[in-house]
């Protein structure tokens, strides 16, 4: 299957700046995370995806149309939701979201119909009369997604869409995506720092730092990535056994409470043969194990490990 | 029930081709302007001095003892056109300072930017909110003016006389609302403030004037007006209504004004307007 967005030795640059160096992408359909801290990058490709910002040098393919030539064809099949507050102003929610679809190209009396269904969509049935103006952080979350939608876009950009939502507000804005993703036949691009935003919501993640590509592939294989991860925590100079640790080729970052995760590549030896090997380090090292215990390979640790490498 | 139960339908209607999401944007101005009872009332009152001249002209006409003051002249449309430039300014205030600067307020850029228009279709749509608005209290008056010569004189003799009046009326509302509209739409694009774009709209306007009166009564030379757009329109008008007046500069002079005007307004909307704002 052809991929729907794809980059080709992408390279932008805010003045002296380089945002993105000479990336190198594929998004399938579906469900994509791109995750990366902040600064990494994510939003200045989605921009550049969307025409906003014209890349030094490379390519730029979005559903199979070349970015520079048909933005236009390419904007009327994409969703766009930003990152920062943003809103038409002096208008109620679904003279808002009608007017995106009037602008996508719907007819008059269509836009409006879909405007009512997406407000419903995404939970602001009760509120669609209210000026936009007046809502809360995630209710303006919410707005952006439907604005989004209105036209029925055939790939979405969602650009951190839980920030600044509330706990309750937050799980439903995921639900929200995947569905979207899962059951309503859309693709999407799901920008984000947050990694189980990312893990709840897409098969497939392109992990991005300091504007390159650190890593990318299917979610489930890079988590099972030959090798095995560990939970310990040790009383002594951490700082000096983590030193050990990378010395032996072992990848490790620290998590809350002092536990760190350490991840042993290979799949030679057994999960009992791993522990032994990690407590031997620790002795012969005068470190005294706490906590030591098999884990489950998380989007965090391909995230650390992607991004440690770098 | 979980939200997403509400369901999410894929649409199989028709779409709009590109090319008329200006217009989209045009009628969504209009239609929020209009449902101001303060600007209808601005644009009814922008009307009066139309009832005015009406007025003058049906007794011009029926009273031939007053036609010789009151008659109709060509300098009658050229005062009129002119009088009418305080509801240009009022208008222009009132409908394009927020254009773009409560569009940056509010991010809405971004948005307009990610829909299948350009950046020019969105400066032409908003271009097109407010020229329509100040065409509706200059050229639309002014031409209904002469109608209504014709129609309260019964016959065609002035018009005949003055064939000039429809492209001349025609030329001068083009001139005066262009310059109006496009230096409103820029001075819009610098601010996210419709108030301090207000506040530099009309600084360009009075600040100009009093700056050549002021210079020209130190220098004696009307040659600096050039630096007043309302002292420029004048030259404009002076010659479009084939006044004998000497101009304070050559029309040519005038032209390049006006031509630096709008190209000016077009560069600032060329830099301005983009659907993100890179701070280097």
């Amino acid at each position: 299957m052809n991929p729907v967005v794809k980059l080709d030795r992408v390279t932008v640059r805010y003045g002296r700046q380089q945002a993105l160096r000479d990336v190198t992408a594929s998004f399938p359909s579906g469900a994509v995370g791109l995750l990366g801290p902040n600064g990494a990058g994510k939003s200045t490709m989605l921009r550049s995806l969307l025409g906003f910002i014209v890349p030094e040098q490379g390519e730029m393919r979005v559903l199979d149309r070349d970015v520079k030539h048909s933005a236009l064809a390419i904007r009327s099949r994409i969703g766009y939701m930003p990152e920062s507050d943003a809103h038409i102003p002096g208008m109620n929610a679904v003279s808002f979201v009608a007017y995106c679809g009037s602008l996508s190209g719907l007819p008059h009396a269509d836009a409006m119909q879909r405007a009512h269904e997406v407000l419903y969509y995404v939970g602001l049935g009760e509120a669609r009369y209210r000026n936009v103006e007046t809502y809360s952080t995630g209710m303006k979350q919410r707005i952006k997604l439907a604005q989004a939608l209105v036209h029925d876009p055939d790939l979405l950009f969602l650009d951190e869409p839980t920030n600044g939502m509330d706990p309750k507000g937050r799980d439903e804005m995921l639900e929200l995506i995947r569905d979207i993703a899962h059951n309503k036949g859309l693709s999407l691009i799901l920008s984000s720092h947050l990694l189980p935003d990312v893990e709840y919501t897409c098969d497939y993640v392109v992990v991005m730092d300091k504007g390159t590509v650190a890593t990318e592939g299917p979610i489930a294989t890079l988590k099972g990535q030959g090798g095995r991860v560990f939970e310990l925590r040790v009383k002594g100079d951490a700082a000096a056994f983590v030193q050990v640790l990378h010395a032996e080729g072992l990848e490790c970052h620290e998590t809350e409470e002092d536990t760190m995760r350490v991840f042993v590549p290979g799949d030679g030896l057994a999960n009992g043969d791993d522990a032994r090997r990690l407590f031997h380090l620790a002795s012969s090292h005068g470190m005294q194990v706490r906590h030591l215990r098999a884990s489950v390979p998380t989007l965090e640790d391909v995230f650390a490990r992607a991004v440690g490498e770098k | 029930m979980p939200i997403h139960d509400q369901g999410y339908r894929r649409y199989g209607g028709r779409r709009e081709a590109h090319g008329r999401t200006w217009w989209v944007i045009t009628r969504a101005g209009i239609i929020e302007r209009l449902r101001e009872r303060k600007f209808l009332g601005l644009l009814l009152v922008a009307w009066l001095p139309f009832l005015v001249r009406t007025v003058q002209l049906y007794i011009a006409a029926n009273y031939q003892q007053t036609a010789q003051f009151l008659g109709p002249t060509p300098g009658l449309f050229r005062e009129f056109l002119q009088q009418q430039g305080i509801f240009v300014f009022f208008i222009t205030m009132y409908v394009g300072a927020g254009l773009i600067a409560n569009d940056r307020r509010a991010n809405a850029l971004q948005i307009y930017l990610s829909k299948p228009l350009t950046r020019v279709d969105y400066v032409v749509g908003k271009l097109a909110t407010l020229l329509i608005f100040l065409i509706a209290v200059t050229w639309v008056p002014g031409i209904l003016l002469l109608l209504m010569q014709m129609m309260f004189a019964g016959n065609l003799t002035f018009l005949k006389a003055n064939l000039f009046l429809f492209p001349a009326i025609t030329a001068y509302a083009a001139v005066a609302v262009t310059m109006a509209a496009f230096s409103m739409l820029a001075l819009s694009s610098l601010s996210k403030s419709r108030r301090f774009v207000a506040v530099m709209y009309a600084g360009l306007i009075f600040f100009t004037a009093a700056m050549y009166q002021a210079l020209r009564g130190i220098t004696s030379s009307r040659a600096w007006a050039v630096i007043s757009p309302g002292d420029v329109l004048n030259v404009f008008a002076d010659v479009i209504f084939r006044n004998q007046n000497t101009p304070p500069i050559p029309f040519p002079v005038a032209l390049l004004v006006v031509a630096l005007l709008l190209g000016g307004s077009v560069l600032v909307l060329e830099r301005r307007v983009r659907g993100v704002e890179v701070v280097t």
